[in-house]
């Protein structure tokens, strides 16, 4: 009798002991909710793009409202008695930052029935680079397809966009599709494009923790390159040297889906130029080529100095695009979302997706200066396969290669800009998409994703939402 | 039963009995909450409903110059507008907390988008000094007809493209841009003439019916927004029907951002910063008649209306209860916080108010680090805006006082 009330205490102890095992508690790094450092806010609703980082002080939070004026604001046509904002085109895509980068958020592919734009624009080049090893545009058209116009010029043209669903199986048997898209043009207001155009649909990008990324050192970027995989791990990452304007040299590209700009600054710049057709001190030529007349005669809105934007309201942009608030990580402690980080990490996504920086001294705003932060980038480009490719070089990214895309604030573009489309032409519906589209180097932590079970995968999916 | 299990339902009984006596903390402003919330309600109607009377006299004016144009039919018009602006101005308090105003379907952008693309409304004034028959009004080909619907639609291509609409279009077909220096014209704004009405003036026809469509859309506008915040309206129904603690979030989320952000930021700091050497002196709001010190004055009014609970309607008659406003809540939770709010309050309007007038003349001539009026107004409306969140604290709500976008 008391043997076997012996022998069933010791069962029931090992069955316990082994049960209390596979309900191990993982706990979050300390402070990864802070994805930036002391710049982060935490805010969750459709406004969570557009704080200013807390830490901004004295004058810097004023002139941090003037950025956002501009940035909001549209341009209008010149010559118009509010002459810091005239100059608008003559060609442009939109009219204001913020028609595509809408409430500082992701753009997205047009709608059944809706026009072309929302925050989806189309580069174009020909074979070739420039004197500075960068895209050479279309002697027509440019580097860009401008889908608007002021009055008296005609728009370049127009897009139509189809997909193509390719569909594939989960490890666990579950279908998933995929769609591929073709883009074409119409419209074309000044004839054919060359026979040999390229081109790249790109989306615009939410404006979070930019300045964070301006203020990660050089050597901490190139520590994670390895063009030749030297290490054999299967990742070789490269860095893209691209021009810098103010410096006159090439210097580490950080910026856009192929990190084809070096700072914030040369981005807006870029952007207030390519995109609105506002000329500035870097900037100073028309987004036009010389075959377009009607854009070439039509008035400009220069300022004493011969350009549109006022080199103040450059430095307060620029201010604006660096100093938005890095929203706080939501569910950062939650165990389902602490197993997906395990798995991402598992399936050596951090590889790319690199999680975590110190920053260095930044240059201007210190308020961005040695801050713990969380990207999930290293910046570096890397061959994402065929599939992605949009068989356009830019600097020395080849069609195939993409600058690893910052994850943060991934999470609430829902919230904010009411879809979840992703990768640089939207084609990704969401995150699951955009990581089954991962080829090339990305392709063997893809298959480690496509061949887990679902309860892992909606594990890292929704460590992934939380970032 | 053994021992064991009667002490067991013994202690049982006693745990429940404990968890149903232990009393809910009841909220002892509850009431005055509710009656706070439902007093915002009433002054938000008040200020809508001068809007709309105001905007229909505006509209009246309007109609008035185009059927007889005349010096005295176009000074009257002017003077509608300016006073169709005087309740509107104190409305923006109800802004950016995704109410009526601006939500995703709101008028805001409609009614006061700025800056307005002068050039695809009318003439304009080329960099070489001739006049550019450009825009909407010019050209009879592409817009044969101009029509509230046809405007409205124009604008809505697409998020804020080519604002053409709203009280700014109307104040450009009124004043005009202003190029006078403002040294020699001190605040005259633009200088059109009523000419511009009469068949001497190229296209007069259809300036006349531009800026009647304006006037037509601006008092559908305001019905609009009259309607949602009625005694029964559907927006008011879905106020009053919140959590107070969330309605009164709401409210001081739109004084709180307003104060700190786009009225001191971007409607003052960045008119004032703006670089002298380039003709300045139009960045602000109303560039076209230099009312701009109306639009600051009317804004921190606005503000002082929703923490004062009352609102001084245009025929001087006071609407809304002292008894039941933010000042006498904030009083009711934390007497200190309560203070340094009202004495923040007395500042900001005070400071507004000495700003000297005209406003772009003022922007133009002093600097940011000279510390002069328009800085200083800039600072106590930033001081503002950090009380009411701390006054929101001090309610248990939190707020941001970053601009929403």
């Amino acid at each position: 009798m008391l043997y076997n009330n012996y022998w069933l205490v010791l069962c029931l102890f090992v069955t316990a002991l082994s049960a209390c095992d596979k309900e191990r508690v993982l706990y979050p790094e300390d402070g990864e909710q802070y994805a930036g450092g002391e710049t982060t806010f935490f805010n969750a609703s459709r406004n969570a793009f557009g704080f200013s980082a807390p830490n901004l002080e004295g004058l810097q939070s004023l002139q941090f409202t003037t950025g956002n004026s501009f940035f909001n604001q549209a341009w209008v046509t010149a010559v118009a008695s509010t002459a810091g904002r005239d100059g608008l085109g003559p060609l442009f895509n939109e009219t204001a930052c913020s028609g595509c980068h809408f409430k500082d958020g992701r753009g997205r592919t047009p709608r059944p029935g809706e026009v072309f734009g929302h925050g989806l624009l189309i580069r174009l080049s020909i074979p070739g680079t420039n004197t500075h090893g960068g895209p050479l545009g279309d002697p027509f058209y440019g580097g860009q397809l401008s889908t608007g116009a002021i009055n008296g010029v005609n728009a370049e043209g127009d897009v139509d966009i189809t997909y193509i669903e390719e569909t594939g199986t989960y490890g666990d048997g579950t279908t998933y599709s995929l769609r591929k898209p073709t883009y074409t043009f119409k419209n074309l207001a000044y004839g054919a494009m060359s026979s040999n155009i390229m081109f790249s649909p790109r989306v615009a990008n939410q404006m979070v923790g930019m300045g964070l990324l301006d203020a990660i050192s050089t050597n901490d970027i190139l520590m994670h390159a390895d063009e030749a995989d030297v290490d054999g791990d299967g990742i070789s990452g490269k860095a893209n040297y691209v021009y810098d304007v103010e410096k006159s040299t090439m210097v580490i590209g950080r910026f856009g889906w192929k990190a084809g700009e070096p700072t914030v600054r040369q981005q807006v710049a870029g952007a207030f130029v390519g995109d609105i057709g506002i000329t500035s001190s870097i900037f100073p030529n028309e987004n036009h080529t010389s075959q377009q007349t009607a854009a070439q005669a039509a008035p400009n809105g220069n300022n004493s100095n011969g350009y549109e934007l006022d080199d103040q309201t450059l430095d307060r942009v620029e201010l604006y695009s660096s100093a938005l608030a890095v929203p706080g990580r939501r569910n950062w402690n939650d165990q389902d979302v602490l197993k997906g980080k395990a798995l991402f990490f598992e399936a050596g996504c951090q590889k790319c997706h690199v999680q975590k920086y110190r920053t260095g001294t930044h240059p201007r705003f210190s308020a961005l200066s040695n801050q713990t932060i969380y990207p999930y980038t290293d910046l570096l480009l890397h061959d994402m396969g065929e599939g992605l490719s949009d068989n356009r070089p830019e600097y020395l990214a080849t069609g195939r290669e993409w600058r690893t895309a910052p994850l943060w604030g991934i999470g609430l573009i829902e919230v904010v800009n009411d879809h979840t489309e992703l990768l640089h032409d939207g084609r990704a519906r969401n995150v699951a998409e955009a990581i089954l589209w991962h080829g090339g180097e990305g392709e063997a932590s893809k298959e480690i994703f496509r061949t887990m079970s679902s309860e892992e995968r909606e594990q890292l999916i929704a460590f992934v939402k939380s970032l | 039963m053994n021992k064991t299990l009667k002490n067991l339902f013994l202690g049982g009984a006693v745990a429940l009995t404990w968890t149903a006596c232990t009393p809910e903390t009841v909220d002892p402003n509850a009431d005055l909450k509710t009656n706070v919330v439902s007093n915002y309600c009433d002054i938000v109607l008040a200020s809508y409903e001068d809007s709309y009377t105001t905007a229909v006299a505006l509209q009246t004016a309007v109609n008035n110059l185009v059927s007889t144009p005349t010096q005295v039919t176009f000074d009257a018009a002017k003077a509608a507008w300016r006073a169709a602006r005087e309740p509107y101005g104190q409305t923006e308090a109800y802004r950016f907390y995704d109410g009526p105003i601006d939500d995703a379907d709101g008028p805001e952008g409609a009614l006061n988008a700025w800056p307005l693309d002068e050039n695809y409304i009318d003439y304009t004034l080329s960099a070489t000094n001739t006049i550019d028959y450009t825009g909407i009004i010019h050209d009879a080909t592409t817009y044969p007809t101009i029509d509230a619907a046809t405007l409205a639609g124009l604008n809505e291509q697409g998020g804020e493209k080519n604002i053409s609409i709203g009280y700014h279009a109307i104040e450009f077909l009124l004043w005009g841009q202003d190029y006078v220096n403002v040294n020699t014209n001190v605040g005259q704004g633009g200088s059109r003439t009523y000419t511009d009405y009469t068949n001497i003036s190229q296209n007069y026809d259809r300036r006349g019916m531009y800026i009647k469509a304006c006037a037509d859309l601006i008092v559908q506008d305001l019905g609009a927004l009259k309607a949602e915040w009625a005694a029964s309206g559907a927006y008011r129904t879905y106020f009053k029907g919140l959590a107070s603690d969330e309605a009164l979030t709401k409210i001081l989320t739109g004084i709180g951002i307003l104060s700190k952000s786009e009225l001191a930021g971007e409607r003052m700091f960045t008119a004032l910063e703006a670089n002298a050497a380039d003709n300045p002196q139009e960045d602000e709001h109303s560039c076209f008649a230099d009312n701009t010190h109306r639009d600051i004055i009317t804004n921190a009014q606005g503000i002082a209306n929703v923490l004062n609970g009352t609102y001084v309607d245009v025929n001087n008659s006071t609407k809304g209860n002292a008894a039941y406003s933010i000042n006498a809540l904030v009083t009711a939770v934390n007497t200190g916080v309560a203070s340094s709010l009202a004495t923040a309050q007395a500042t900001a309007l005070t400071k507004v108010n000495a700003i000297p007038v005209p406003f772009d003349k003022t922007v133009t001539e002093e600097n940011v680090a000279d510390n002069g009026p328009v800085y200083q107004a800039v600072k106590a409306l930033q001081e503002q805006g950090d009380k009411i969140a701390e006054a929101a604290t001090a309610l248990g709500l939190t707020i941001s006082t970053d601009l929403p976008e």
